[in-house]
C-alpha cells in the first residue's frame, strides 16, 4: 500500500510572532514541520514498519524552504518527497487544490495529515483535499487500523471519542496524542541525503479568502502580583476572585 | 436573500451553547436569522431558537442525520444552499462543525473562514477576526466567495435573549444512506460532571508545580467548587498526569474563560498562546520571574500546595 503525507512547514511553538510591514516576520524564527503531520508522517512510518505500508511518500506545497521540512520527514523514514512550489499567500483553498493534484496523480490507498497546522490553525486542507479527491475523511484521529481495504478510525469527537470505519483510499487526519514521533538519527539523516525528492509547480488556483489585516492582539498588562506569606495571600486571592471575577461557589 | 443562517449544534438534542451565542451575534447583522438543524427527532427543539432571535428555523429531519455524517450533512446542506440562497452560514468551530464547514466549502468551491472569534456580515459580505499562531497574532479575512462560510469559536459572543418568530420552515430531505460513507462504530461519552474545557466560565489548570497526582486532586477541588472545566499545561499531560483532550495551548486546546487559573504554570509561550484571551487570569506559581505573571490579573507568588488549600476553605466561607 502506498501512503502519502501532507506536511506543512510552521514557525516553532515557542516563537514570539512579530509584525513587520503589516506581516509576520519570519526573521530569526525556527521553522519545525507542524506537529500534528509530524505525528502523521510517525504513523506513516509505523504503517511500514508493520509491512502495511511498502512505501511512505511526503508532500509539502510552499516555497524552497519547505525542502526542510520533506528532509526531515525523510530522515524520520519516509521514502520520497514531492515539494509543490506555491506561493506563501495560497488560501485553504488553493492549497488543497495544489496538493490534490499531486495526491491523484500519486494515487496513494492511504493520504496522512495533521488535523490543524499550528500556524494558521485552519483545519480545512486534509479536509478540502478529501472533497477534491472524492475520498472519505476521518478528522482528529488516536487510532487506526487497517484492514480489508478498510481504516478503523479512532478519534476525539466533541463530547467523547468515536470509532468510524471508512473504506480506502481515505484521508485520515491525525491528533497529537496518536503516537510519539521519533527524532531522525544521524543514519537517516545521512540517508535521507540521498532519498528522491521532486519538485512541481502548483496549479493555479484563485483564492477564495483574503487578507484584510493583520495584528497583534492587545498586550495584556500585569495586574496584581503578591510575595507574602501564602495564607494571607491565598485570603486576598479568595477575596478577589469573590469580589472582582464575583465566581460562584458550588 | 436568506439571510444568516446559523448552523446548530446538537447532539441526542442537547444544543451546545455556541448555537445561541451565534444566534445572539447574527441579530446585531441586521438581516434576518435561522437557526439549521439536522438530526432525528428534532423538531420539537424549534422553540429553543426563538428565545435567541430566530426569525426562521429550517429543520431537516431525517434517519439519515441522526448523527453527524460529513456526507449526507454536505449532501443536504447544498440542496438547501440551491434552494434558499443564504447570505451567510456559520458553524461553531467544534470538530464537526470544521469538518461540516470545510468539506461544504470544497464542494461549492468556495472560502471559509474558521475560529473566528468576530464576524462583521452584511450585503453578502463577510469579514472574519482569526486568532492565528494560537492566538498570537489577529487576522482580518474577508471571504470573497456566496454564501459567506464561517466557523465560529465557543464563548467569544454573549447569549442574549431575544424573541424570534421562530417559524418552521421544513426543507426537502436532499440526502439518502448513499451519501454516508464514514460508519460510525462507537460514540464513547466522556464521563466528566465538569463542563467542557472550551465552554467552561472556569477553567483551573495545573502544570509542573502539581508535581503528581496529588497536586493535580487540588485542581479538581478547585474547579469542582467553582462549577469549571479542569486543564493542564504540557508538562503535566507529557508526564500523564492529565490526558492530551485537557491540555491547554497551542498543540492543545485553546480556552478563553471568564476566569483562569493556573496553578503551578510558568507559562511557556505556547501555553499563554492557548489561555491568554482570558477576561480574568489568576496565577500561583513559585518563580517571581515566571511569564505567567505577565498575564495574570492576580498573581500570587508561592507554593500552591500551601496556598491552594487555604483558597478552597476560604472561597467555601
Amino acid at each position: 500500500m502506498k501512503v502519502l503525507v501532507c506536511v506543512k512547514q510552521t514557525f516553532d511553538t515557542e516563537a514570539k510572532i512579530e509584525l513587520k510591514d503589516g506581516k509576520i516576520s519570519e526573521a530569526g524564527i525556527n521553522l519545525i514541520i507542524n506537529p500534528y503531520d509530524e505525528v502523521a508522517v510517525e504513523g506513516g512510518i509505523q504503517l511500514k514498519e508493520k509491512k502495511i505500508a511498502d512505501e511512505v511518500v511526503v508532500v509539502a506545497a510552499g516555497s524552497d524552504k519547505a525542502m526542510d521540512a520533506i528532509r526531515t520527514a525523510l530522515a524520520m523514514g519516509a521514502d520520497r518527497g514531492i515539494l509543490v512550489k506555491q506561493d506563501s499567500a495560497a488560501d485553504e483553498y488553493a492549497r488543497a487544490v495544489a496538493l490534490a493534484a499531486v495526491i491523484k496523480e500519486e494515487n496513494p490507498e492511504l493520504v496522512l495529515a495533521g488535523h490543524v497546522a499550528a500556524d494558521d490553525g485552519s483545519s480545512q486542507v486534509p479536509t478540502r483535499v478529501a472533497e477534491i479527491l472524492g475520498f472519505p475523511h476521518v478528522n482528529v484521529i488516536t487510532n487506526l487500523e487497517l484492514a480489508d481495504g478498510k481504516a478503523v478510525c479512532t478519534s476525539e469527537a466533541d463530547g467523547g471519542t468515536q470509532v468510524t470505519e471508512v473504506s480506502l483510499p481515505a484521508v485520515v487526519s491525525s491528533q497529537v496524542s496518536w503516537n510519539e514521533p521519533r527524532y531522525p538519527s544521524m543514519k537517516g539523516i545521512m540517508q535521507a541525503k540521498k532519498k528522491p525528492v521532486s519538485t512541481v509547480d502548483a496549479v493555479a488556483a484563485e483564492n477564495k479568502v483574503a487578507i484584510v489585516e493583520v495584528g497583534l492582539p492587545p498586550a495584556k498588562t500585569a495586574g496584581i502580583k503578591l510575595e507574602e506569606e501564602p495564607d494571607v495571600a491565598a485570603v486576598k486571592l479568595a477575596d478577589w476572585m469573590k469580589n472582582t471575577v464575583k465566581v460562584e461557589v458550588k | 436573500m436568506a439571510g444568516t443562517w446559523i448552523f446548530v449544534e446538537q447532539r441526542d438534542g442537547n444544543i451546545r451553547k455556541v448555537t445561541f451565542e451565534m444566534l445572539s451575534e447574527a441579530k446585531k447583522f441586521g438581516d434576518e436569522v435561522s437557526a439549521v438543524v439536522f438530526g432525528k427527532g428534532v423538531e420539537g427543539l424549534a422553540p429553543e431558537f426563538a428565545k435567541y432571535g430566530a426569525d426562521k428555523v429550517y429543520v431537516a429531519d431525517a434517519d439519515v442525520f441522526k448523527d453527524y455524517n460529513t456526507g449526507a450533512y454536505v449532501a443536504q446542506m447544498v440542496a438547501m444552499i440551491n434552494e434558499y440562497s443564504p447570505n451567510a452560514v456559520l458553524f461553531a468551530h467544534t470538530f464537526n462543525g470544521r469538518d461540516f464547514a470545510s468539506r461544504l466549502a470544497q464542494k461549492l468551491e468556495a472560502g471559509l473562514a474558521t475560529d473566528a472569534i468576530a464576524a462583521e456580515i452584511s450585503a453578502g459580505k463577510g469579514v472574519f477576526t482569526r486568532a492565528i499562531y494560537a492566538g498570537k497574532a489577529l487576522s482580518k479575512v474577508e471571504v470573497t466567495s456566496s454564501p459567506v462560510f464561517g466557523t465560529i469559536r465557543a464563548g467569544v459572543w454573549e447569549v442574549v435573549e431575544g424573541a424570534g418568530a421562530g417559524e418552521v420552515v421544513k426543507p426537502a430531505i436532499a440526502a439518502t444512506d448513499a451519501d454516508v460513507y464514514q460508519i460510525l462504530k462507537d460514540f464513547t461519552p466522556t464521563v466528566s460532571a465538569r463542563p467542557d474545557l472550551t465552554e467552561a466560565d472556569v477553567v483551573v489548570s495545573g502544570g509542573r508545580g502539581c508535581k503528581g497526582p496529588e497536586g493535580i486532586k487540588m485542581v479538581e477541588d478547585l474547579a469542582d467548587l467553582l462549577g469549571g472545566a479542569v486543564g493542564g499545561s504540557r508538562a503535566s499531560i507529557d508526564s500523564g498526569w492529565l490526558g492530551h483532550e485537557l491540555q491547554v495551548g497551542q498543540t492543545g486546546k485553546v480556552v478563553n474563560p471568564n476566569l483562569y487559573i493556573a496553578c503551578g504554570i510558568s507559562g511557556a509561550i505556547q501555553h499563554l498562546a492557548g489561555m491568554s484571551s482570558s477576561k480574568f487570569i489568576a496565577a500561583v506559581n513559585t518563580d517571581t520571574e515566571a511569564p505567567i505573571f505577565n498575564v495574570s490579573d492576580f498573581g500570587v507568588v508561592a507554593d500552591m500546595f500551601k496556598v491552594v488549600p487555604i483558597l478552597l476553605e476560604e472561597l467555601k466561607k
